[in-house]
């Protein structure tokens, strides 16, 4: 047993540990990613294989298959939005501007954001879920047998979709925000749906929907990458397969959230001046 | 790395004092042997003997910590990926669950090392898939889930996928674990059939006695990570190395309980604590 001296004085060591950890596990993320782009972008330039067809099935579930769900929730969020804001707006006298504070806030933040643990809760977890699953009855190799890359074969096709997919779905979810904080400017406010939109596009500039896009790509990245991660790093057992999901969930709303502050900060910095 | 004797006659696995790892631990130490063109070699031991780990490297699943594993004239073991994605296209593996893709039919299973490693029209293709299908009795159950099939079929539709690309080398991983002896008896006599057929090299790791000795050229006696005996089914059979004799004849392990070390075990966490 550790006196507290001691105690102290391994502090330091555990802390350079755990960062160094830290950033072992997100230079992993790194190179799975630059991997999978890879197989994804110059891959097929160089005569390798494009699976279209898996990734078209991928695109299928982590996007058409999450559109229900997201518009449904972005839905509430807009009305739950516009309520709050109306709150304190009509202290103010100022009613007219919850078109802007739903806006702005769902589309340069909440759409995305949202958006992104919707498909870390659908897909995220599901990448793990299955990788690990094949991780664990020596599907993967399998494949490494038969001289198939699993990172081309299992993780591209993924990276892909969800590239293609989450941005997509930042839009709906943004339209649907919207339409949710519309609701309320109707029926709660003086507004008529035209009118409403019409406030939504005047307080909106090019530059909230593009932040919002680019984040929702830094996401996917993400989000495909730890989830993709976790499934490979999946032990022996049943159990490591949940095991895997579940961090892989934790670990993914983490990072999304710290890439979120990271580009938030970074588009503050760059467009303050 | 560099290449031995590419084709002729020499053994096709060769394997020099490899040694493998898994952290800390060493579960090879340093076993040699060559596996010759055409035969069947049984790697027989018990429950964690080393036998899988073996077999895992022969597949360069595995990273040996030491040693050489030459298959073909190249070694695996330095081998950069390209090599042993070549070496591996005429390999064919069996693993022990199977293994099969559980989101893709039967056929869709068969047809994927064509797929990835050769242009062929979708056509041919389809008919090599029903062909080799066929070949281990599972004609016409193209379109089924492997989820959908019973042990001892996914095994075989496991061995259609292993012999899509016509390998001159199959390993193959526990053939009967988890079968009853009519069906486990059916896999070794399709081992039997398709040696016959393919002319190949096969290696193939068990526990099970009666399977090994029905299908071996040779048998590999594999104990605790060491080789205690390789030779045909005679020299195994009248061998006279004790553990060799205990694994032929079944005997259990006996149970000598070092004292000291069981005290120890039961007090080490007190003595931690203090």
């Amino acid at each position: 047993m550790l006196n507290t001296s001691e105690k102290i004085t391994a502090l330091p060591d555990r802390l350079g540990a755990a960062t160094l950890n830290g950033l072992a596990y997100v230079g992993g993320l790194a190179r799975l990613a630059g991997e999978s782009a890879y197989v994804a972008f110059i891959g097929p330039f160089r005569g390798q294989r494009v699976r279209l067809g898996r990734t078209i099935q991928q695109a299928m579930q982590v996007g058409v298959g999450a559109i229900p769900i997201v518009s449904l929730i972005t839905f509430f969020v807009g009305l739950i939005m516009a309520l709050q804001s109306a709150y304190e707006l009509r202290r103010l006298g100022a009613i007219q501007f919850v078109a802007d504070a739903v806006a702005i806030s769902i589309i340069r933040e909440l759409g995305p954001l949202i958006t992104a643990i919707i498909v870390i809760g659908r897909s995220g977890s599901a990448f793990a879920a299955e990788i690990g699953t094949m991780k664990v009855t020596e599907e993967v190799d399998a494949l490494e047998i038969m001289g198939v890359r699993p990172v081309s074969f299992l993780v591209a096709p993924k990276f892909l979709a969800m590239l293609v997919m989450v941005p997509c779905l930042t839009l709906w979810a943004d339209f649907m925000g919207v339409l949710g904080g519309c609701l309320f400017g109707v029926t709660g406010a003086s507004f008529t749906v035209m009118s409403y939109l019409r406030a939504t596009r005047d307080a909106l500039v090019v530059n909230d929907i593009l932040t919002g896009l680019v984040k929702s790509a830094l996401f996917a990245v993400v989000i495909t990458a730890v989830g993709c991660r976790e499934g490979f790093s999946t032990g022996a057992g049943a159990e490591e397969v949940g095991r895997s999901a579940t961090t892989a969930v934790v670990r993914s709303i983490f990072l999304v959230i710290a890439v979120d502050l990271l580009f938030t900060a970074l588009f503050y910095l760059t467009n303050r001046g | 790395m560099g290449t031995k004797q590419a084709g002729g006659e020499g053994p096709v696995i060769s394997v020099v004092d490899l040694r493998v790892n898994y952290g800390e631990r060493e579960v090879l130490h340093g076993v040699g042997f060559d596996v010759l063109r055409g035969e069947t070699l049984v790697v027989l031991g018990g429950s964690g003997s080393g036998k899988r780990t073996l077999l895992r490297t022969l597949m360069g699943l595995e990273k040996p910590s030491g040693g050489e594993v030459w298959i073909k004239g190249v070694n695996i073991a330095r081998a950069s990926d390209l090599e042993l994605d070549e070496i591996r296209k005429k390999m064919g593996v069996s693993f022990q669950g199977g293994a099969l893709f559980g989101s893709m039919t039967v056929g869709e299973n068969v047809a994927l090392p064509l797929l990835e490693h050769t242009r062929l029209e979708n056509s041919t293709i389809e008919i090599m898939v029903r062909i080799k299908l066929e070949q281990v009795g599972l004609a016409s159950f193209e379109d089924y889930m492997p989820a959908e099939l019973s042990g001892g079929m996914k095994k075989r539709a496991a061995l259609a996928r292993a012999l899509a690309m016509d390998p001159d080398l199959l390993m193959f991983d526990e053939p009967s674990a988890g079968l009853d002896p009519i069906i486990a008896a059916g896999i070794d006599q399709l081992i039997l059939e398709l040696k016959k057929a393919y002319s190949m090299s096969i290696v193939v790791v068990t526990h099970e006695l009666a399977s090994a000795f029905l299908i071996a050229d040779r048998l590999l006696l594999i104990d605790r990570g060491n080789i205690i005996a390789i030779g045909n089914r005679d020299e195994i059979k009248s061998s006279t190395n004790p553990r060799v004799r205990q694994f032929l004849d079944r005997v259990p392990e006996p149970q000598v309980e070092d004292e000291l070390n069981y005290l120890q075990m039961l007090t080490r966490n007190l003595r931690a604590r203090n």
